[in-house]
């Protein structure tokens, strides 16, 4: 019942269907893309390097004569699951600890949200690029350390999520009726913790793309020749007076990627969040 | 009838504020302090107060969701203030609760066979399509409609979901139920449908109910026996026809003649309480109402007034009367 109802309700939201057609739009390509992309993402063409847009190359050919257009369709799929990764990654400890912290109280809550707050201290790049520095400059550490560096945002949201669910009287009352804590936890307030989860996540995946861009530019992610987006973008970056469309076109696809979750956790945390109402 | 089914000797619960992170004078408040009250089997005790004077603090205590500082609670004779881990689930089938808020008591993401069910499971006491038989037959005793069990609490109205709370708590069949204002948040309308429910239940089952309200006219209709609290005392014990009849302690005296009377021609005969009711952080020395008790007298300040049996079977805590 429910879940027809928040369908309806999503429907009706404008940001967040477009956010949603961004993302299918993309995942889309990113079943289909390896398929139907012009060319191999990986053979170098030299005689054709930094070619302009042309009816050949939609997008134009790197600093290796490579296809833009092909290195981007296959990019979409590494961003992609570089997102749902990284978010897994943050999510699972992120909540598991989070439900601890809030439901138990005191002694365990205090040692593990300061341990959180450390982690926050910390700018979010120089934790990611320290991790990948001990970890070794791959995507799958990438991944790895940019999921590990969001884990205290879940953590916070759940827990705040928790203590204000503790509190509400059907809590009380299944405590009152003699259930265990682990009933209380995993059939009472862990699905009322799964609308911000989602929400938040939403909006993680947008972030930890950028992320792991943003280490990929670093030389720290995807390490050359996979076509990821991050590290397109940074190759381009020297041809920019010469040949701007090189960083210029991965450039739009992280930020149509990006823009696209983030519409879409907007819209859903309207209509997930009843105090929004 | 005169079976007593709980016995609440000297009860205690203090709440500490903490004023601020370095701040070591912390704040008290006395939430139940020193409460002797005795429920008998099968009748309603009622139990009024304003708010803030710990009334559902001493059902919260009773049920053991709130552990208190001091203090003995019987029931059935048996202390039950010092039981094992087990023995305080096993508890749990005999004491149940039916709270204030019917929103915020049922939890949105469950459906209503579940949360009716939810006490029959967690003491193994039924499942499969035995758990489905006695979900049904609760809901036809609250006059609920069995076809509406596949539903969410969103979609019922107030009154409904208020008998989806008295259904759970009836599911584990048990002696006392602890009513903690019950109907206050409903509509007048369906105040009465709840609670002529409750009646019939009691009547039907036997159930025994410590019936927490601030509506005076709810507890004349209900209780059999009245205790009327003040900032975390009991002023005043009685027989619901005596004390409203002739309530004694200056302070129900006061609550009583504050209710609206039906008989046109009946003189009011209000009597004012100055100011308001004192903090129950920091409460007044001596007996707690003097310092808006009419009849005060100097001793009232000092010493604390204890329950003493009155010629008409009433306990009342005053040194006036």
């Amino acid at each position: 019942m429910e879940k027809v109802e928040a369908f309806a309700e999503l429907k009706k939201n404008k940001t967040a269907m477009a956010g949603l057609l961004l993302i299918a739009l993309l995942v889309l390509l990113a079943i289909i893309g390896p398929s139907i992309s012009p060319h191999n993402p990986l053979t170098p063409d030299p005689i054709h390097r930094l070619q302009g847009p042309s009816w050949r190359h939609p997008f134009g050919t790197d600093s290796l004569g490579r296809d833009i257009l092909s290195r981007v369709i296959h990019g979409s799929r590494i961003s992609i699951i570089i997102g749902l990764i990284a978010v897994s990654i943050s999510l699972v400890p992120g909540t598991i600890l989070g439900l601890l912290a809030g439901f138990y109280g005191r002694r365990v809550d205090e040692p593990i949200m300061r341990f959180m707050d450390i982690m926050l201290a910390f700018p979010a790049i120089l934790l990611a690029i320290f991790i990948t520095a001990i970890l070794g400059p791959s995507l799958l550490n990438t991944m790895i350390a940019v999921g590990i560096v969001y884990i205290p945002h879940y953590a916070r949201i759940v827990r705040s999520t928790v203590l204000s669910l503790k509190e509400q009287l059907f809590i009380q009352a299944v405590k009152a009726l003699g259930g265990s804590n682990l009933r209380v936890i995993a059939l009472h307030i862990f699905p009322n913790t799964i609308p911000p989860i989602i929400v938040y996540a939403t909006l993680g995946m947008g972030t930890a793309v950028l992320q792991a861009a943003a280490l990929g530019f670093l030389g720290l992610g995807a390490q050359p020749p996979t076509p990821e987006w991050g590290a397109m973008l940074s190759e381009g970056r020297q041809y920019i007076q010469i040949a701007p469309h090189v960083a210029a076109f991965p450039g739009m696809a992280i930020f149509t990627l990006v823009l696209g979750f983030n519409l879409f956790g907007d819209g859903l945390r309207d209509i997930l969040d009843p105090s929004l109402r | 009838m005169d079976e007593v089914l709980v016995e609440v000797k000297r009860l205690r619960k203090y709440y500490f504020l903490q004023r601020g992170l370095f701040s070591r004078r912390n704040a008290v408040v006395k939430a139940v302090d020193g409460v002797n009250l005795v429920i008998r089997k099968g009748e309603t005790l009622g139990l009024v107060g304003e708010s803030g004077c710990g009334k559902s603090t001493l059902g919260r205590l009773i049920l053991r969701l709130e552990d208190p500082d001091e203090g003995e609670v019987r029931f059935e004779g048996r202390d039950i203030l010092h039981l094992q881990a087990e023995e305080i689930r096993k508890l749990r089938r005999d004491i149940q609760i039916i709270f204030q808020d019917p929103y915020s008591s049922l939890n949105p993401r469950r459906r209503i066979d579940a949360i009716i069910g939810e006490p029959l499971v967690i003491h193994g006491v039924a499942k499969g399509r035995e758990l489905e038989e006695k979900v049904i037959e609760l809901m036809k005793v609250v006059g609920l409609r069995p076809e509406q069990r596949f539903l969410y609490p969103h979609q019922f109205s107030g009154g409904q979901r208020q008998r989806i709370g008295i259904a759970r708590a009836l599911a584990l069949q048990p002696k006392l139920i602890i009513a903690d204002e019950p109907v206050s948040s409903l509509d007048v309308s369906i105040q009465a449908q709840i609670v002529n429910l409750l009646l019939d239940l009691q009547s039907e089952y036997r159930l025994t109910y410590l019936f927490i309200s601030h509506d005076l006219n709810l507890i004349e209709y209900v209780s059999d026996w009245v205790a009327v609290m003040y900032l975390g005392k009991i002023v005043e014990y009685a027989k619901q026809e005596v004390i409203y009849e002739r309530p004694i302690h200056p302070y129900s005296e006061a609550l009583f003649s504050a209710t609206p009377s039906l008989d046109p021609l009946e003189k009011s005969r209000r009597i004012l309480l100055e100011g308001d009711v004192p903090s129950p952080i920091n409460p007044p020395s001596g007996c707690r109402f003097h310092t808006r008790c009419p009849l005060r007298i100097d001793l009232c300040e000092k010493e604390e007034p204890q329950l003493k049996e009155r010629p008409n079977g009433s306990l009342v805590a005053c040194h006036v009367r």
